[in-house]
């Protein structure tokens, strides 16, 4: 080893540019791949998805130049309306929800007692279902005459409830099947966050003889910050690209209580052939998107520094 | 810990299994249950039969479906992992010119969410002939942005003295890679392939739009028409066909959990 750092030649003036030029090339070698295919997959579409977005346009392309008409039409259409509605309501209903749930299985688990793993990988497993099989198994549980839920309210006094075929429980509905199908991902993104804190703060927070409470709120909590605040932004973000489960559960409907806006842009687009309209949607949910994750970038950085 | 507060906390981990598994374990129960035994809303199955994962198997050709979901899972897997990590160790281990410009797209990919490009992207899979084939089903997918950054994490921790022997030894880029970063950061590339499988196994919204044949279609797809078909007529041959699809994956995370949920947080968070 130490011959051959003796024999290494120490770089002249001249070969070093040479060198410079080779590392340069291979670097944007090894990246190609995933540039080609990023310039293919996402940056052109992305572009191309603005474009259409201000022409009349169908499956095979554009066809009229109509400026922000498409924009004009969709905000003033009570089909959009409703879709921004059943949007905003499912985050809402899902996203504080799932992550209650998920820290608290994650904080119950985070215990070190026997046969825990088991627990855990259980409280996990959701992660593992697509939402395909999931939104089948939740159909079945909504079932208005064989489903569990019915069974249920039944057993109590209550009239059986039509979940997905009224109105006024359809969004509902869904999120509840939806917040158990993202918890196995929070859950283990939180637990990830709980198993990185410092042991030391709560052998410190043990001599001093705090309350769970207290520990929790000055200790856990705080210690958690930047991966509560990380799941947060996805679980919105996810929320936003909700599509699966509407389709087999409700296809946007009853009365499009249910239209969350990437439903409402398939139905415009592969359904209604009305490009035109379904990218001016999907502009409007970049934009929604890329304000979310500017702000977990802006935000999450601060909190990793003080960590 | 005192017992009282032992056995409570048992309780209360009992009582949420029960509530989160209820699902699953009804879909497996209800997957050996008649007609009969489904309409009176029974909870466990009378008899082990086996009948509904017989029939299912001939109401959709699930064995075509299985293969393709099969097939396409592991080819984006190994597609992931090989772009992914090439970018990674371009990352880590190569200085040149524009390196942080490229490193910005790759975080401004995942700005962009995939529905708000899958109308033109469709349009591409068309034109290229890719509709009904591996071909549109993969490629789309192969660069990840997030794998590439959970793999610099762990190439970040190699020595770079490491790299510097292997200059000196005069071994090509190449070679150290290949025959050195890979195999020493075995345990991220299983992260990530763990990850990558389960995500495009599951996937629902793009193969419903490339494919339209009983010969292309995945799983999952396939799950949506045995539900349309079979409604009202028989639960229990959806369920079976259900438990067909998610057993793969469960094993999967089952035996990956620990691994998923080191890496998941290591790549989300750092």
């Amino acid at each position: 080893m130490n011959d051959a750092r003796e024999l290494l030649p120490v770089p002249s003036q001249e070969s070093r540019p040479k060198r410079n030029l080779f590392a340069f090339l291979e670097g944007w070698l090894y990246l190609l791949p995933s540039i080609i295919l990023f310039g293919v997959f996402v940056f052109y579409p992305m572009f191309r998805t603005i474009y259409l977005s201000f022409f009349l346009a169908d499956q095979m392309g554009p066809f009229e130049f109509v400026g922000l008409e498409n924009y004009q039409y969709i905000v003033s259409s009570d089909s959009f309306q409703s879709s921004v509605k059943a949007t905003i309501l499912f985050v809402l209903y899902t996203v504080p929800a799932g992550i209650l749930l998920a820290l608290f299985l994650a904080l119950l688990t985070n215990e070190k007692i026997k046969g825990i793993g088991i627990f855990r990988t259980l409280f996990s497993s959701t992660m593992g279902m697509s939402v395909a099989a999931s939104s089948v198994i939740w159909m079945f549980m909504y079932n208005p005459s064989i489903g569990v839920f019915s069974r249920i309210a039944e057993w109590l006094g209550f009239p059986a409830i039509q979940w997905l075929q009224n109105p006024d429980y359809a969004l509902l509905a869904v999120s509840l099947s939806t917040v158990w199908m993202n918890a196995g991902f929070a859950y283990l993104i939180i637990l990830g966050g709980l198993q990185n804190i410092d042991t030391h703060l709560y052998e410190n927070a043990k001599v001093a003889g705090v309350s769970y409470l207290y520990q929790l709120r000055r200790i856990t909590l705080p210690m958690l910050s930047p991966t509560l605040f990380f799941i947060v932004t996805v679980s919105f973000i996810n929320a936003f690209q909700t599509f699966g489960q509407i389709d087999i559960l409700t296809k946007g409907g009853p009365v499009e209580s249910t239209n969350v806006i990437v439903y409402s842009i398939y139905k415009d687009a592969f359904i209604n052939n009305d490009v035109g309209s379904a990218s001016a949607q999907a502009v409007i949910l970049f934009f929604c998107v890329l304000l979310l994750t500017a702000l977990q970038f802006k935000l999450g950085e601060r909190k990793v520094h003080y960590q | 810990m005192i017992l009282a507060k032992r056995i409570s906390l048992y309780t209360v981990l009992v009582i949420c299994a029960i509530i989160m598994m209820f699902p699953i374990f009804y879909a497996f129960s209800i997957s050996f249950m008649d007609g009969g035994e489904v309409m009176g809303g029974q909870l466990l199955p009378s008899s082990l039969s086996l009948d509904n994962y017989l029939e299912v198997f001939k109401k959709v050709p699930l064995l075509t479906y299985l293969l393709n979901s099969f097939v396409t899972s592991a080819i984006v897997m190994g597609g992931q992992l090989l772009v992914s990590s090439l970018a990674a160790f371009a990352f880590v281990f190569i200085k040149f010119k524009g390196r942080d410009f490229v490193f910005f797209l790759f975080i401004s990919t995942m700005m962009i969410p995939w529905e708000a490009t899958m109308v033109p992207n469709f349009m591409t899979i068309q034109s290229l002939g890719w509709t009904n084939s591996y071909l549109g089903l993969t490629i789309p997918f192969f660069a990840l942005a997030f794998g590439t950054f959970l793999l610099r994490q762990h190439f970040k921790t190699i020595p770079q003295e490491l790299y510097e022997a292997s200059q000196v030894a005069g071994i090509s880029r190449f070679r150290f890679f290949w025959n050195v970063i890979l195999p020493v950061s075995r345990s991220s590339l299983i992260t990530l392939g763990i990850y990558s499988f389960l995500t495009n196994w599951n996937m629902y919204l793009w193969p419903l739009l490339v494919t339209n044949t009983e010969s292309a279609r995945t799983v999952q797809i396939g799950l949506k028409q045995l539900q349309t078909q079979e409604i009202a007529s028989d639960w229990g041959i959806v369920m079976a066909g259900v438990v067909i699809v998610i057993l793969p994956t469960l094993l999967l995370l089952f035996a990956g959990q620990k691994k998923l949920q080191k890496g998941l947080t290591q790549g989300a968070i750092k």
